[in-house]
């Protein structure tokens, strides 16, 4: 084309990224991959092809992960492990620092792969994923350098088995292998089947670093390879990024293995205009929401949700942009929208889209060429019931829906199962932070939107999953503390209940009746019954039998008190505070009561003794476990916030009633958590002694809630209830494994173990992993500049 | 399935045009009416985070960069603004204009012999005259810097005697610069009556009005003063003097444009940009190009609605030219001096 020609148009023209290296290293290993297993590449085995998109062409021939090649890998990654954790930090930092290195001197390779298998542009793979690859190790080989100092006493779970999506192939391997590594982990990755070709160039790239052998094991394959892996014996602990149906399989199938397990699923993240928002910048905000990476990313705005007093304009200016989008070959360095990953996802967004637009919603889409690409596309006239407003469509689709007010806004905000990330959008810093706290999601960016960084916290609160990936919150997911919990415990399997009256109960002078204590009041069960509570002779009392109604309106009450949680730390120590020094008064009450359920005097008044300094330790912490501000990317303020996690259901532990309910509560609540306590089935009396000292300590209503009964069953509707965000239980085996079974619905997090497993009257009882339990970290995103 | 694609006004915006203007009539400028800027928020990150991935996306190769860098050749204002300046001075410049790649670059791409000249010669008042008589017979217009640039601190009717003098002497565009006491002062009357004097004394010539960005250091006040100056009719508005410590810069260069945009969506009127000093680079006349063109499309890449105010950049525009032609790395001792 001549100069003049081009003068005319002033067209871009192609700018093709060379691709020759790529093609050459492809070549090269033309007769298929193998596995990396125990330091080396095995012989390829049954092969299947992965594809280029965008051009719809073979690329290599992969093996397909067999359970003898998942059990190979977990051997290896066993054997290795203890010498592995056994290495100083500084000697791991090193390994880690040679990945980066060599990571960047393999940058453009890693890139061109990127795009090649994945269909995402160039730009995005060189400027975007590889760094963000070569960040995340350089800022681990930092956690394996000062683990000792920063985090001590804690110890790596063993062996990790992880899984990965195909929409950030590298930087997802790079999340889970390195801070896995520096915390003295070893792991058997599985990277997605679309998408395995940069986990294999990173196989090679940890061969020429001289990671030790089975530190890291990489097994190709599809769903069948992972469930090899998430059900083998060997492993210790689970990490998957991927939608939340697969989380959700994930969770029942480990339920009661005891593995560790972090989730990080999908989303439908809210990205909220207000009338004051530079709205050019929001604009391009949404362009970098959801028009990156082909809208293929879990924390995407894909809801905008515009102030009805600015949505006319916003959207005259958003589709104006969308003009200027040039979706099209992902290797060309012109390109923003590259091609879908595969055309089986290509068909669901197609069939998304389609129903929604049947369903009266307006598409507004831009220009894409033929094959394996789906155009930029707005959806105008949609209801929060539309299946374009409530399902996860991972494709470059958003919605424009208008509020009025920022309540309004937040209302519509939350009006979702997820709660990954969520995009502000005002010049009003008051009016950000405001709904920032207000939002429930893991990530909220002010005035920009899909920001990353290895020194802040990833991941999701309600189905978004659990766990964080990144910075201090994310090192500990890949660390267990071995001297809070003592052993693995048998856990205690309380008797049967007997509901019939006994024989003559001794008391004082005046019958006492032990009910449920329901928002703030006394309530009897609805069941109308009662049971026996046994001393060490005789029966000593009749407690309330609880059932699923009993917890649904402990839940609703616990659910309505929205005070609590936004109250200063100060205002909760104090109430804290006092439930100690009522608890003091009542001492001698508390110690004959414990010594009416067979124990001794010394060790009644031991727990009481104990429950009471407890509750001064969490008053102390109440205004102290505070978050942090991460140091990331200049011009930026990134607050880790500890929050409340929202409504807990406790299930406490058999032995010592008084101070194992006490234990769960106070961290709970000290944190700003409502509570539904099942105290000991068999001896519940201690715990329903204390909602007097609840009444008189200025502790509002429903902030805790008792519910006394048959604890398995309690637990299971708690476990179940959609409405409790968390649940911790403290029971036997066959119980952890239907809580954890049970949570699946709701993806809640939930805390299992047996409940001898740990010295509650020791250090095992009280500290900060309970405040760490009783949180979850927000991460705000806050740029800054005039 | 309904699918909407031609795109209405129905905002304040302005949908990029993408086909060329042959023809556009001057800004008559308009009553004050601070609505159309006050409650504006730009926000500084989001405005760099834009720039800093802008020309990222965006990437010309081979002919193509060889042509977007002629263009950008089109649309430079040659300049010197010396107090060293002499006759002779701008003689020299003044032939650089009218021949500022060298014949065989030239001829290695194709383009017609003599047609490529810059889009104006800027200099000092006392300078139009020699610029005129070098360039007599080119077409080429002088462009010249007026109203006590480039402080600006003279009085009023010194600075409208200046433009005067000037226009008098050939120049056919003015280069005013803004009272920058009065905009970080928020005087937007004073300002607006200031620049409608200024540009009545401008008569014929097109007025640019140049902002001094450096100085504002807010956007919000970038975007203001953007705003008013254009109401108060300038046919262009300006980044800098090339005399401010922060010369052009791309998130200065976008607020303006947004806020040209803006104005054409209210009024219907085309403004052109120059973004002035610190440009060096070829590579930043790329960056420049691609910011026109995302943000306002393809008429904005003409020199009637778009220019460089630079001098250096040419030599490396040329540099880079010689090597699209012959494949080889030119030094620029091997070219003519501006």
């Amino acid at each position: 084309m001549s100069i003049q020609t081009i003068l005319e148009t002033m067209e871009y023209g192609v700018a093709p990224e060379d691709d020759s290296h790529a093609r050459a290293w492809l070549d090269a290993h033309k007769d298929g991959f193998g596995h990396y297993i125990n330091g080396e590449m095995t012989k390829p085995g049954a092969l299947f092809e992965t594809r280029d998109p965008a051009s719809d062409t073979v690329l290599a021939q992969v093996s397909q992960g067999t359970q003898g090649d998942v059990d190979a890998a977990v051997a290896a990654a066993r054997k290795a492990q203890p010498d592995w954790a056994k290495l100083s930090g500084h000697q791991r930092a090193k390994h880690l620092y040679a990945l980066a290195r060599h990571i960047q001197q393999h940058s453009r390779l890693l890139a061109v792969l990127e795009t090649l298998d994945s269909g995402k542009p160039i730009r995005e793979s060189r400027d975007i994923d590889i760094p963000l690859v070569a960040r995340h190790f350089y800022h681990h080989a930092g956690w394996a350098e000062i683990l000792e100092d920063e985090m001590p006493g804690h110890v790596a779970h063993g062996v990790c088995g992880q899984i990965i999506p195909w929409n950030f192939p590298l930087l997802m391997l790079a999340w889970k292998i390195a801070p896995a590594l520096a915390a003295g982990n070893t792991v058997v990755l599985k990277p997605a089947e679309y998408t395995p070709l940069t986990a294999l160039a990173f196989a090679e790239i940890a061969i020429e670093c001289g990671i030790p052998k089975g530190v890291i094991n990489i097994v190709t394959g599809d769903g069948e390879t992972g469930a090899a892996i998430v059900g083998h014996e060997g492993i210790d602990k689970l990490a998957f990024t991927g939608s939340t149906e697969v989380g959700r399989i994930l969770r029942e199938r480990t339920a009661g293995s005891g593995k560790a397990l972090t989730l990080e699923l999908g989303g439908k993240s809210p990205f909220i205009v207000f009338g004051d928002a530079d709205l050019d910048a929001a604009v391009e905000g949404v362009v970098d929401a959801i028009w990156f990476n082909q809208g293929q990313v879990c924390c995407a705005g894909s809801r905008i949700l515009v102030a009805e007093s600015v949505a006319g304009q916003f959207e005259t200016l958003l589709r104006a942009r969308m003009k200027t989008l040039r979706t099209g070959d992902p290797m060309d360095k012109s390109t923003d929208v590259g091609a879908i990953v595969h055309p089986v996802q290509l068909s669901r967004i197609r069939d998304l889209v389609e129903q929604g637009a049947s369903d009266g919603a307006t598409l507004h889409q831009a220009s894409a060429p033929q094959g394996c690409y789906f155009p930029p596309t707005l959806v105008t006239d949609v209801e929060p019931a539309s299946i374009l407003s409530t399902e996860e469509i991972f494709g470059p689709v958003v919605t424009l829906t208008t509020f009025r007010t920022p309540s309004d806004a937040v209302a519509l905000a939350n009006n979702t199962r997820y709660g990954l990330a969520a995009s502000i959008w005002s010049e009003n810093v008051n009016l950000c932070l405001d709904i920032g706290a207000q939002v429930k999601a893991g990530i909220i960016w002010i005035n920009c939107t899909n920001i990353f960084d290895a020194g802040a916290g990833f991941g999701g609160y309600r189905e978004s999953g659990f766990g964080r990936e990144g910075g201090r919150e994310g090192m500990r997911a890949y660390l267990r503390n071995p001297a809070a919990a003592t052993g693995k415990g048998k856990g205690s399997t309380p008797e049967p209940l007997a509901t019939g009256p006994a024989d003559t109960i001794k008391s004082g002078e005046i019958d006492r009746t032990a009910k449920l204590y329901i928002g703030g009041k006394q309530a009897r069960p609805d069941s109308g019954y009662s049971y026996q509570v046994k001393g060490s002779k005789a029966v000593v009392g009749l407690a309330g039998l609880g059932n699923r109604k009993d917890i649904r309106n402990a839940v609703e009450a616990a659910s309505k008190t929205k005070g609590w949680g936004k109250a200063t730390g100060h205002n909760r120590a104090q109430v804290l505070y006092y439930i100690g020094e009522n608890l003091s008064a009542r001492a001698g009450e508390f110690t004959e009561r414990l010594e009416s359920l067979g124990g001794n005097r010394k060790a009644a008044q031991a727990e009481v003794e104990t429950a009471i300094t407890r509750c001064f330790w969490y008053a102390a912490q109440a205004d102290k476990f505070d978050g942090a501000v991460h140091s990331t990317k200049s011009e930026f303020v990134t607050l880790a916030m500890n929050e409340p996690i929202g409504v807990l259901g406790l299930v406490a532990p058999s032995a010592q009633p008084l101070l194992g309910a006490i234990s769960l509560v106070l961290p709970a609540i000290a944190m700003g958590n409502s509570v539904v306590l099942v105290p000991s089935q068999a001896h519940p009396l201690a715990a329903t002694d204390l909602y007097q000292v609840f009444d008189t300590s200025d502790l509002p209503g429903g902030v805790v809630n008792i519910v006394t009964g048959p604890r398995d069953e309690l637990a299971k509707t708690l476990a179940a209830h959609d409405g409790v965000d968390a649940i911790w239980y403290f029971g036997d085996h066959s119980g952890c494994k239907m809580v954890e079974t049970q949570s699946a619905g709701n993806l809640k997090q939930s805390w299992t173990e047996a409940d001898d497993a740990r010295d509650w009257a020791g250090r095992g009882g009280q500290g900060r992993l309970f405040l760490e339990r009783a949180t979850q970290v927000k991460n705000i995103w806050v740029p800054y500049g005039v | 399935m309904k699918t909407q694609t031609d795109l209405k006004l129905r905002g304040g915006a302005l949908v990029p045009a993408t086909a060329a203007h042959p023809e556009h009539p001057r800004n008559p400028g308009m009553k004050l009416d601070v609505a159309m800027f006050e409650g504006h928020h730009v926000n500084r990150a989001a405005t760099e985070r834009r720039c800093a991935t802008l020309t990222a996306r965006r990437s010309v190769k081979k002919e193509h960069q060889a042509a977007w860098l002629v263009n950008a050749v089109r649309c430079v204002d040659l300049t010197t603004l010396a107090g060293d300046d002499t006759a002779g001075r701008v003689k020299r410049l003044c032939a650089k204009a009218r021949q500022p790649i060298a014949p065989h670059i030239e001829a290695g791409l194709g383009l017609k012999p003599g047609a490529l000249t810059v889009g104006a010669v800027c200099v000092y008042p006392t300078m139009v005259p020699h610029a005129v008589k070098a360039l007599d017979g080119s077409n080429i217009p002088v462009a010249s810097v007026a109203t006590g640039f480039p402080a600006g601190l003279m009085p009023l009717h010194l600075r409208l005697e200046e433009i005067r003098w000037a226009v008098a002497q050939g120049a056919a565009e003015i280069d005013i610069v803004i009272n920058r006491e009065l905009a970080l002062t928020g005087n937007w009357q004073g300002l607006h009556d200031e620049i409608s004097a200024m540009r009545e004394a401008c008569g014929d010539a097109h007025m640019k009005a140049i902002l001094a960005t450096g100085e504002l250091e807010t956007l919000n006040t970038v975007y203001a003063a953007s705003m008013v100056a254009m109401q108060a009719g300038a046919d262009f508005i300006k980044t800098s003097t090339g005399k401010e410590s922060v010369n052009a810069t791309l998130p200065v260069s976008l607020v303006m444009i947004r806020a040209l945009r803006d104005f054409g969506a209210v009024t219907g009127q085309m403004i052109g940009f120059k973004p002035a000093g610190g440009m060096k680079q070829a590579k930043e006349a790329l960056a420049w190009q691609i910011l026109m063109k995302e943000e306002l499309g393809r008429d904005w890449l003409n020199p009637d609605l778009f220019r460089f105010g630079a001098s250096s950049m040419l030599g490396d525009i040329e540099r880079q030219l010689e090597h699209h032609v012959t494949g080889r790395y030119a030094d620029s001792s091997r070219h003519a001096l501006a």
